[in-house]
């Protein structure tokens, strides 16, 4: 039997699945073995009981959901769900807004030192968290931001990864497009919004989920600024039922597994507009 | 409507200079093309004209008023672009209307100058659908209507019909032209494609390297050429020429025989130009051109047949009634009659005029 050349643009057809094939879906089986195993101990663990915590046993022996009526019913719970929720939501929406008009004016503005700017706002990308935690916490002590939301917020508020994205994005957006618009009568505030933000929608999606999900599991930041437990985030209030004395690994385990369903519905609603977006982005002129 | 006035425009990028020093006048509802090969600076004249480029130096009027300083919103002309910027976000009806967006009008008046609009476009049932869902030559007409439905005083167009396919590009071809009828609005026009120019324009502009060439109607340009980079460019296929000289009273060319034609006031080294339609393969007459070499390649097009011949080493086209088709290989004679040629100053390729 002769096997299916590459390009022959065939369904494949059981009896004639290459070699190479099975190597792929193997690896790929693999991969995805090994990413949703660590998930789905995370809801078995929270089915479980205290003392069932080490029984490594996929399916608990008794299955319980006082875990998430315990959580649910701790009144911290809730306010770190909603801190969280602020956060993130606010820092998603000001990157959705400052680094797209950034991004737009570095992508579709001729004028001096436009470059050098561009290379200033890469090079920070180059820089890790870790070293400017120090200077974020001098600057916020000595403007009055520590234990604040502004001051968990305010490093995030623009990102240069947000700028970079955007840039790179509003370059395949058409001069003609916004000369159209620009001849309409718009001016550059209204070109922006209406015409050039509504093009890169698949790219501001993407930014949205990278900026939503970076800000709701973010926890050296926010355990740094923060001291009083009403402004914890969900990581840091979970990081709490951790102490010297015990971990009560399926509380923790429960509250991450309430903690992801904020991300899911983010990502299943964006994940709409990703598609939507590649398919407005393949409109040829 | 208005006039458009161009007096000693120039754009210069740095040290480039795009367009020196252009003077051109567009009369009220005239239909203008600009045309010339790629760089010649048509597409930045029109840019200038729009408000899309600022003016390095000169002049520009609208309407008789000075409109150098003006942002594009103020100068109430509309542009049509090669690649039709039309919004895949937003459907025909919301794209028509994006060129009312700063209109002072209520939103019933806006629905109803869309859909006045659509209607003598042919689109009225199209106003509900996206771009995506669109041919290119509807994309096209919804581009058009965003330009219509401003009413403004000039229509601009940058290479419109570029994207099409041959067919549809001659249908939209007599769809603009039947719209400037309709309208008499001002319009200038770019385009590479000199039969685009023929077949649409009041008056063509000739353009290269930043200058105008000529400027006249189609049937000027196509009798009278100036130089020899119009005489080539105007007209399908091109313009023939052949080295010759002129001394005294006579005119030859290597590879053809000319009689009964003097030279008249040249001298020297000429190129004698004669158009492949007036080039016809059969017996020379007593007089004109004629030209003696192997055919090379024939193009059959049924009404005729373009034949091509080497005459002493310089590929010339002739044509040939449709049904004769001489086969490559043979040596046939091709001539043209007196007042068909062309000469031109070999060195300065200026027109020394017709013969």
């Amino acid at each position: 039997m002769t096997a299916i050349a590459p390009d022959a643009g065939q369904p494949l057809k059981f009896g004639r699945i290459r070699p190479g094939q099975i190597l792929i879906w193997t690896v790929l089986l693999l991969g995805g073995l090994l990413m949703i195993t660590p998930i789905l101990y995370m809801f078995s663990t929270s089915l479980k009981t205290a003392s069932q915590v080490y029984d490594l046993r996929l399916i608990p022996a008794a299955p319980s959901f006082d875990n998430y009526v315990k959580v649910l019913s701790d009144g911290n719970f809730m306010r770190w769900f909603l801190n969280s929720s602020f956060i993130a939501i606010t820092v998603t929406l000001s990157n959705l807004f400052f680094d797209s008009m950034v991004g737009y004016t570095l992508a579709k503005f001729e004028f001096r030192g436009r470059y050098f700017i561009f290379l200033a706002i890469l090079s920070t990308l180059m820089i890790p968290t870790e070293m400017l935690v120090i200077p974020w916490y001098l600057m916020s002590a000595q403007l009055h931001w520590l234990d604040s939301y502004w001051g968990i917020m305010f490093p995030g508020m623009m990102t240069a990864f947000g700028t970079f994205l955007m840039k790179q994005f509003f370059e395949t957006v058409p001069d003609d497009f916004l000369e159209a618009a620009r001849i309409d009568g718009l001016n550059e505030f209204q070109i922006w919004w209406k015409v050039a933000m509504p093009l890169v929608a698949p790219a501001l999606s993407a930014l949205a989920i990278f900026t939503f999900l970076g800000n709701w599991t973010a926890f050296f930041w926010p355990l740094i600024v923060t001291t009083s437990r009403e402004l914890y985030t969900l990581p840091v209030g979970l990081s709490s039922f951790s102490d010297a004395q015990d971990t009560r690994w399926e509380m923790i385990m429960t509250g991450a597994a309430l903690a992801t369903i904020p991300t899911l519905i983010v990502f299943l609603v964006l994940q709409r507009f990703i598609v939507r977006g590649v398919m407005l982005a393949g409109l040829k002129g | 409507m208005a006039n458009i006035e161009l007096r000693g425009l120039v754009k210069s990028y740095g040290k480039t200079t795009a367009v020196h020093g252009i003077d051109l006048d567009i009369a009220d509802g005239e239909f203008v093309v600009l045309v010339g090969p790629s760089g010649c600076g048509k597409s930045t004249t029109l840019r200038m004209i729009a408000g899309l480029e600022d003016i390095t130096a000169g002049t520009l009027k609208i309407g008789g008023e000075v409109v150098n300083e003006r942002e594009p919103k103020q100068r109430n002309i509309a542009m049509v672009f090669q690649n039709y910027a039309i919004y895949p976000h937003l459907s025909v009806a919301q794209n028509i209307g994006f060129g009312l967006y700063t209109a002072k009008l209520s939103k019933a008046e806006k629905d109803q100058r869309i859909l006045a609009t659509a209607k003598i476009l042919g689109m009225e049932d199209l106003l509900k659908r996206r771009p995506s869902e669109l041919s290119g030559g509807q994309r096209q007409r919804v581009a058009i209507g965003r330009a219509m439905v401003r009413d403004p005083v000039a229509f601009l167009f940058d290479e419109p019909l570029s994207n099409l396919d041959a067919q549809l590009r001659a249908q939209m071809r007599i769809e603009i032209k039947r719209l400037h009828q309709r309208l008499g609005t001002t319009i200038v026009y770019v385009t590479h494609d000199q039969i685009e120019a023929m077949t649409m324009a009041d008056k063509i502009v000739v353009m290269r390297d930043g200058r105008i060439l000529q400027v006249g109607t189609p049937t000027e340009l196509y009798e009278s050429p100036v130089d020899v980079f119009t005489a080539r460019f105007i007209g399908s296929p091109s313009m023939n020429l052949v080295p010759g000289k002129a001394a005294g009273d006579t005119l030859t060319a290597t590879g053809a025989t000319i009689a009964g034609l003097d030279s008249a006031s040249a001298s020297g080294d000429v190129l004698i130009g004669v158009r492949p339609h007036d080039l016809v393969v059969g017996e020379a007459g007593a007089s004109g051109l004629s030209l003696s070499g192997a055919v090379t390649a024939v193009e059959p097009l049924g009404s005729e047949t373009l034949v091509h011949l080497d005459i002493a080493g310089t590929e010339v086209i002739a044509t040939a009634p449709g049904k004769l088709v001489p086969k490559v290989g043979s040596t046939i004679t091709a001539a043209a009659l007196p007042g068909s040629l062309y000469l031109f100053d070999a060195t300065t390729e200026q027109s020394l005029g017709r013969r």
